[in-house]
């Protein structure tokens, strides 16, 4: 009676906790509502079945008890019983599945008219490149390394000229417009994660990878690193300073004036894919 | 990850067909009795150490095909460049080839009954065995005396390392060559060779096998045959 | 009384096993210390895996205390954090429920469950242990070297788990860990092989595939996973080896490490992890199948009712077995590989989610018209399931892709894996010594203190890993050694992670009386006689109890029926034997007792 009873509470708390508990995620600012909406379905869904499962145990602990006189009923198995909820479990799970792979094509899916910038994520700071009026970046290489050149940039590459190197400091972003953050890391691995845009994604030292999203209200974020880099890791954190696109210009200005990026051929190693 | 996968499902298909054996659908709360309605066991019939040498050389083979692939992984990478193969490989590996026979040999004379024959075969398979050891370890010298060091490339740490292993698990076949050789000397009836003789012959099979994978790898055959296998498939 | 076999052809098979010859230990030594007898190599295994588990639960409560309590503490710094969690991780999945699992139940177990005398090769069993312990040495001298033991977190990635930048990285703490691995897999190997063989060759006659208990199916799937599996780790280890030892560039690219460049080039630090969680994933498996099976059988035992759903549940094991090599790289989803492989693992990971939840079905189905003691062990068994659906289902938010992106690296994961892996298994061990203990000493473990452990452990674990859920969903990530300063962490979250500190303190105390408990009951517990539970598996129907070396007696025990006869209509008690001829089953339709 007892047992049936905690059960009861572990499953009506679970669901209370989740309702009234004042931890739940930071407010969105990026276009990766999507991902948030699939997490919703995803939480209806197996609420549902960790409810139903609980009460229906803690039914039968009460209900089936042992009790003198008591004897099992003999039943091996129940086809019928047994296909059907597999093939209700079956659609559970591809009622999850299906939006999560449709809004993953989406997310890596980057469009066309995005901005190229540059996450470069070192033990344990982050530094940022960004595209001067050219709109493009230079290529890069972890060889090419130098106090004078912390980032690596080709000099030698004409779209070098132009590029905004920010180190340890604040990324500044333009609201509404879709960015590709292009993300290398000349040590160890390291993750670009802010929470309120939802992204996330490895610096792999190597090869670039890269994520996108478009900033959907202005304000100040944290940038966390979520990939174990060494024991800095905790320390290594930045901002992303999303503005109005008039601000941002001032800003970019103000920085393109001040920089003297210069930058070589690339190898750029694309992904290791296994065979 | 492609030759990992591609041997676990062989696994997978061997699997599959013993279990489909066993009984699987059968209804057991139905049957009572001391023999459930299961014709013949077969498998039963063999040796726990022969079953246990099959079991073993399958941690075996998937160790080494999950060497395989990761250097099918780290060879797309740009800074990769193939060593040339020395030339006493081809003497190892008919080394090799004459060991297994030999071994083929001394399973044959077991079954036989015929003592002579299988002391002599069994010699010859150590000893040969040993020459493939050792050819192997001249290989090392003449690449390392052309500047083929480890460290220097992936490439030739692959080698080191896959030869190494191979050349490990030889090694510790012939742990086990030595002392069935010891016992053929020492046990009087035949049939208690039997079994260590042929457990000793496929484990050599298997090893030669092995070796004949990583060659193929080596010279490019095996990237070949594959390819012919892609066009045929499209 | 002369049996009928009733399968549909009716043929008989031959009597197939012969009796074997055992080996017989002369002195104290060679039946205590270098045993060769399964049953002591069991308690050997388990004995050290929970003497490390212990190690690793005061690893965990140091973490903790970081964590809700940042600062107070000074000795725990950013580097003996690092160190803490490392070992903590390794500790318990590797050294803690895969040895406890196999090695401990599955050495138990196997033999008697089958009807054996013992494994096949019990020479190379024996030497399975001691390898073990050799591992485990390994592991534990790398916290009185020089540098400390690694700190590069359980999953060990490269670069950084040799570079300078991390505690060991340099020093002597991750070869000792590398190499500790290596051991421990080749000493799992002999074991493996003899699982796996006794399994296929020594059963009792009559004991087919399909008559094998599931605990049984269990341990013998996941040493077979295991035996393919653990290889993967291996070869990382080896390459890592290399590359920290001798220089190599398997997985190290060329890099910048604090200004000073490398002289590495070219290597691929994702290849590691394609190769880690090879191993990885099935481990989780390797883990979570014996449990599978021990649970089964718990709950058919004291709901006195057979498994709903035997054939299901035994395809449903191997199904999982063989998906979880397919399933890997869900691990990866954030690591940079090819994100258009995210399709392909998002799908077979939710793939397998159905045969897990067919078994899920059947556990609490084989409730349903039970009748349910609620003794320790059953107990143990339930709160298994509510902890295993729950962090079964948040695997569903994590091995679908895109949920993963936000929630990967953080506290959820942390969450997750702790319930499902961490909890889930380890209240099915305790369940099982509850239920076994009894076999191997013969008595009971006290029933009070039993209830005591479990209440606290059950309840005070689902409060600590459920809230937790939450602190990662917020976006706090995982491996941090403080979270002081973050902007978007309100302070209430402080307070849940202090909560959360105290509550693992308490359910670690509440360890000591479990532990109390073994030793305790071990001379004052209730006799238990051969069968307390009435159950109906051959283990308990050992001619004397303790079993001693040999097992059975004289004559190797036949089997007449499958290992769920309980409640049988017409049966004059409530569970027959598997070693039990007749009575034939009361025909269909036949009444109740």
């Amino acid at each position: 009676m007892a047992v049936a009873l905690i059960l009861v509470l572990v499953a009506v708390g679970s669901v209370v906790f989740h309702l009234v508990s004042p931890w739940w995620w930071t407010p969105i600012a990026s276009n990766w509502r999507y991902i948030d909406n699939t997490i919703i379905i995803t939480f209806w869904i197996t609420g549902a079945v960790f409810v139903a499962v609980i009460l229906f145990m803690a039914y039968c602990v009460y209900r089936f008890r042992h009790q003198a006189g008591r004897q099992a009923h003999y039943e091996p198995e129940n086809k019928r019983l047994e296909w059907w909820l597999t093939i209700v479990t079956g659609v559970g799970v591809a009622a999850m599945l299906a939006p999560g792979l449709f809004v993953w094509q989406q997310f890596i899916t980057v469009p066309d008219d995005a901005t190229d910038i540059e996450v470069f994520g070192q033990q344990w700071q982050w530094s940022f490149r960004l595209p001067g009026p050219d709109g493009q970046l230079a290529t890069s290489d972890t060889r090419l390394i130098s106090p004078d050149n912390p980032l690596g940039l080709n000099r030698d590459d004409p779209k070098s000229h132009d590029d905004v190197v920010i180190e340890g400091g604040e990324l500044h972003l333009p609201v509404n417009r879709p960015i590709k953050a292009l993300l290398r890391s000349p040590d160890v691995l390291h993750n670009f994660y802010v929470p309120e845009m939802r992204a996330k994604m490895d610096l792999v030292p190597g090869q670039i990878s890269y994520i996108w999203f478009t900033p959907t209200r202005t304000g100040t974020f944290e940038i966390l690193c979520a990939e174990l880099c060494g024991v800095g890791h905790p320390q290594m954190r930045g901002k992303v300073i999303v503005q109005e696109e008039s601000e941002y210009q001032a800003w970019l200005q103000e920085k393109v004036a001040t920089s003297f990026a210069r930058l070589t051929p690339d190898t750029r190693n694309g992904a290791v894919v296994p065979d | 990850m492609g030759s990992i996968l591609f041997f676990l499902s062989i696994l997978a298909i061997i699997a599959t067909w013993w279990l489909s054996r066993q009984g699987l659908a059968s209804k057991p709360w139905l049957e009572q009795g001391e023999a459930a309605a299961l014709p013949n066991l077969s498998v039963r019939s063999a040796a726990p150490a022969t079953i246990g040498l099959r079991v073993f050389l399958a941690v075996v083979g998937s160790f080494f095909a999950l060497f395989i692939s990761a250097y099918s992984m780290r060879m797309q990478l740009p800074d990769w460049r193939t060593l040339p193969l020395p030339p006493i490989l081809w003497l190892n590996t008919i080394m090799l080839v004459l060991s297994s026979i030999a071994l083929h040999g001394a399973m044959v004379a077991v079954r036989r009954g015929e003592r002579n024959e299988l002391k002599i075969s069994l010699i010859a398979a150590g000893v040969a065995a040993l020459a493939f050891l050792s050819g192997q370890l001249v290989a090392w010298q003449q690449l390392a005396g052309e500047g083929y060091r480890l460290t220097a490339n992936p490439a030739n740490d692959f080698f080191y390392v896959l030869t190494g292993a191979h050349g490990l698990h030889l090694l510790g076949g012939l742990v086990a060559l030595a002392r069935t050789t010891e016992k053929a000397w020492r046990v009087p009836a035949t049939e208690h060779l039997r079994l260590p003789v042929e457990l000793c012959a496929t484990y050599w099979h298997f090893l030669l096998l092995l070796w004949l994978v990583l060659l193929s790898i080596w010279t490019g055959w095996a990237g070949e045959i594959i390819d012919i296998c892609r066009q045929l498939l499209t | 009384m002369v049996d009928v076999p009733l399968g549909s052809a009716g043929v008989v098979a031959a009597p197939d096993v012969e009796d074997v010859e055992l080996y017989h230990p002369h002195s104290w030594v060679t039946k205590y210390v270098f045993s060769q007898d399964a049953k002591v190599i069991a308690i050997q295994y388990s004995f050290v895996a929970l003497s490390v588990g212990l190690i690793a639960l005061v690893l965990s409560w140091l973490m903790r205390l970081q964590l809700g309590f940042p600062g107070v503490f000074s000795f725990i710094d950013a580097n003996a954090y690092y160190q803490f969690i490392t070992m903590h991780g390794m500790m318990m999945v590797v050294y803690v429920l895969t040895a406890l699992f196999l090695g401990g139940f599955g050495n138990y177990l196997i033999p008697l469950m089958v009807g054996a005398r013992d494994m096949v090769f019990p020479y190379v069993n024996m030497l399975s242990f001691w390898v073990y312990f050799l591992a485990v040495l390994i592991l534990v001298a790398s916290f009185f070297i020089p540098g400390g033991p690694t700190g590069a977190g359980w999953t060990l990635y490269p670069p950084q788990a040799i570079t300078t930048g991390t505690p060991g990285g340099q020093d002597w703490g991750i070869i000792l860990m590398l190499m500790s691995l290596m051991v421990f897999i080749i000493g799992f190997t002999m074991g493996g092989l003899n699982y796996v063989v006794t399994v296929l060759q020594a059963r009792a006659r009559g004991m087919t595939l399909m008559r094998m208990p599931l605990t049984v199916w269990g341990i013998f799937t996941a040493s077979f996973m295991a035996l393919l599996a653990f290889p993967a780790l291996f070869v990382g280890a080896v390459m890592m080896l290399f590359d920290r030892v001798l220089g190599t560039s398997f997985f190290m690219p060329a890099m910048v490490e604090m200004g000073q460049p490398l002289d590495r080039n070219g290597g691929s630090p994702l290849l590691f992890q394609h190769l880690f969680w090879f191993f990885g994933h099935p481990e989780v498996y390797i883990v979570a199948l014996p449990a599978f099976g021990i649970v089964s059988d718990l709950i058919s035992t004291h709901a006195r009712r057979n498994i709903f759903g035997y054939r299901m549940m035994v395809w449903a094991l191997l199904a999982i077995g063989a998906l979880s090599f397919i399933v890997w790289a869900h691990h990866m989803y954030v690591s940079g590989m090819n994100p258009y492989f995210g399709f392909f693992f998002a799908t077979t990971t939710l793939i397998i989610a159905v045969p897990t939840a067919i078994k899920v079905y059947n556990w609490i189905l084989t409730l349903w018209r039970g009748d349910i003691h609620l003794n320790v062990p059953m107990l143990f068994a339930l709160a298994f399931i509510v902890t295993f659906v729950n962090g079964g289902l948040t695997g569903l938010f994590l091995g679908n892709v895109v949920v993963d992106v936000p929630l990967s690296d953080t506290m959820f994961v942390v969450a997750h894996f702790h319930m499902v892996m961490g909890v889930a298994p380890i209240l099915v061990i305790f369940g099982a010594i509850y239920h076994w203990y009894p076999k191997v000493t013969g008595r009971m473990l006290n029933d009070a203190l039993g209830k005591l452990h479990f209440w606290v452990t059950f309840l005070g674990a689902y409060a600590i890993f459920f809230p937790m859920h939450y602190l990662g969903l917020m976006g706090i990530p995982r491996r941090y050694h403080d979270i002081a300063d973050m902007a978007f962490v309100p302070p209430s979250a402080h307070t849940l992670n202090a909560f959360i500190t105290i509550v693992a303190l308490i359910v670690g105390a509440a360890q000591l009386a479990f532990v109390f408990n073994l030793f305790w009951s071990l001379r004052h517990g209730r006799n238990s006689g051969g069968n307390p539970w009435r159950a109906t598996t051959l283990e308990w129907q050992t001619p004397e109890t303790p079993p001693p070396h040999g097992n059975w007696g004289n004559d190797l025990p036949v089997v007449y029926r499958w290992a769920y006869d309980y409640s049988v209509p017409g049966a004059d008690q409530d569970f027959l034997p598997q070693n039990q001829p007749g009575p034939s089953r009361a025909a269909p339709g036949a009444g109740h007792g």
